[in-house]
């Protein structure tokens, strides 16, 4: 009876480990043709890379240079180089399709904006009393910088979006038109452009050096959605940010735009490709933050665009939006 | 209808520079303007090759991708010429271009380059054909007069050829053949896909 259940106990085992056996044939045995090819292939690709024209016209493709008699400007001794594919597909690819999204929308939200919270008013009866804000020689700088700003935005989206926007509107040969008068224009006015804003990083870098006060006004927003008042100086935390902007931005798109306008200097095909792709990049975000500014300056708060044309603002305006400013103005006439 | 393409025969170009003298002579190229170079890889070192390079008037054309003022369009033959009362020379084809193809006569300060200039694989451009302004603008039209490409037509090694892209790949075909050897033709792909 024992030695029966033995030899029983003994043919399950059997019949287990046969069944094993097999499954695992079943699974690994035709897993070894992956290791057929894999043999076959890396024979084939050392024979490939035992010639050595491949290599040769690899490198080529790679853009290494060779010697070229020809003369000229333009004549390179690349035969492939590989920047321009990129620089077209990051042009007419994402630059191209984000950049109208991102200034629509920024334009979309500013309108909605004003439409349901409305514009800041100057509070109380207003007493006739003027606070000078900007001096004289504070605007021109202003509306110099933002006279050639818009020039130069305008121009600019033009050689960006011309060809799908302006062309069905005006033609080709109207567009070329334009196009032409644009890109002289947005040449010619770029460097004047430039001083603009190296004068205004300059003579406003001291006003506009962040303080305790403006991280209270950025934590509310300076009262964008309450319409609170949020003590501030003579420079609020938001326009201090929007200096702040034009010191990054602006240096930016400005050091592109001067590597571009100037292919004299000799900088190389690389260079103006990378230059071009971050000129459009930082040049259309700063359009969008530039749109904020511009509706805030004008329609978003009452009183404040008297600030940069006449130089003065009510005093009363000067309490409400730089309480702190308006006191020092006072003991000081006192 | 053919298709136009440009082939040079690596094992065969040996740096002479005719085709430069060819197409500068027949299209009154001005200087600094080069729409045809040869370029010598490895100069001086064993195992030195010379290509000449021009337009390759590619299919999917980087210059008319990126073109602002479109000015750019492929003929029925697959030859990519451009409109010169269009052009704004921004300098963007040649930016794009992967064989700097685009030349321009001017290299000035504000970004001043003139009007564009390249290989119209001897095919004028959108004046009348053969017209004194087609040739002023854009140089000869010789596929009008039913010749090919002055370069490819001087050749003395028969390095570089143009023509029907069907008849330039038989002719290279059976040189490979003869030679033994794979195709090693340079540019092919980049200019006109692998499906050729």
């Amino acid at each position: 009876m024992a030695k029966q259940r033995k030899i029983r106990s003994r043919h399950a085992k059997i019949m287990l480990w046969s069944v094993v056996a097999i499954m695992l044939g079943a699974t690994l045995l035709p897993l070894t043709g992956y290791l057929y090819v894999g043999i076959t292939t890396a024979t084939a690709q050392a024979t490939q890379d035992a010639n050595p024209r491949a290599n040769y016209w690899r490198a080529v493709r790679e853009g290494n240079e060779g010697y070229v008699a020809s003369q000229g400007p333009y004549t390179t001794n690349t035969l492939i180089q590989n920047g321009g594919q990129n620089w077209r597909q990051i042009r007419n690819g994402p630059i191209s399709t984000f950049t109208p999204w991102i200034l629509a929308s920024v334009l979309g939200l500013i309108v909605l904006f004003h439409i349901v919270v409305g514009r800041v008013k100057v509070e109380g009866p207003i007493s006739g009393r003027l606070v000078k804000r900007w001096s004289l020689g504070e605007r021109v700088l202003h509306w110099y910088t933002a006279i050639l700003f818009i020039i130069l935005a305008i121009t600019g989206l033009s050689m960006l979006f011309g060809r799908a926007v302006l062309i069905p509107l005006l033609g080709p040969t109207g567009f070329s038109a334009w196009a032409n008068f644009s890109i002289t224009l947005h040449n010619y006015l770029g460097p004047f452009f430039f001083v603009g804003i190296l004068l205004e990083i300059v003579l406003w870098m001291r006003h506009n050096i962040p303080n305790a006060d403006d991280f209270k006004w950025m934590a509310t927003a300076g009262g964008l959605l309450t319409h609170d008042h949020v003590s501030a100086g003579r420079i609020n935390a938001g326009e201090k940010l929007w200096f702040w902007v034009i010191c990054t931005f602006g240096v930016v798109v400005c050091v592109t735009g001067v590597i571009l306008n100037f292919p004299n200097f000799g900088q190389t095909r690389e260079t103006m490709q990378i230059a071009s792709i971050i000129h459009a990049i930082a040049a259309n975000l700063w359009l969008a933050m530039a749109i904020g500014h511009i509706w805030i300056g004008t329609l978003g708060t009452e009183g404040s665009l008297e600030a940069m044309t006449k130089g003065r603002v009510s005093a009363e305006w000067a309490k409400q939006h730089h309480d702190k400013w308006y006191e020092e103005v006072k003991t000081k006439e006192t | 209808m053919a298709r136009m393409k440009f082939l040079c025969d690596a094992e065969r170009c040996i740096e002479c520079n005719s085709c430069v003298v060819a197409c500068k002579n027949e299209n009154d190229v001005p200087w600094g303007v080069n729409r045809r170079r040869v370029v010598v890889l490895n100069d001086g070192v064993p195992g030195e090759k010379s290509i000449s390079v021009a337009c390759m008037h590619c299919t999917d054309a980087p210059c008319a991708a990126v073109c602002p003022v479109d000015c750019f369009y492929t003929t029925d033959e697959g030859v990519v010429l451009h409109d010169k009362d269009l052009c704004i020379g921004c300098g963007y084809c040649f930016y794009a271009c992967p064989f700097g193809a685009p030349q321009y006569p001017k290299q000035e300060a504000f970004g001043v380059r003139g009007k564009m200039d390249k290989c119209t694989f001897c095919a004028g451009g959108p004046a009348d054909d053969n017209s004194d302004e087609e040739f002023a603008k854009y140089g000869s039209n010789r596929l009008a007069q039913g010749k090919l490409p002055l370069c490819a037509e001087m050749c003395s090694t028969k390095a570089l050829i143009a023509g029907d892209g069907d008849m330039v790949a038989d002719i290279y075909r059976e040189r490979v053949l003869k030679r033994g050897g794979r195709p090693q033709t340079w540019g092919w792909d980049a200019a006109y896909g692998s499906q050729g």
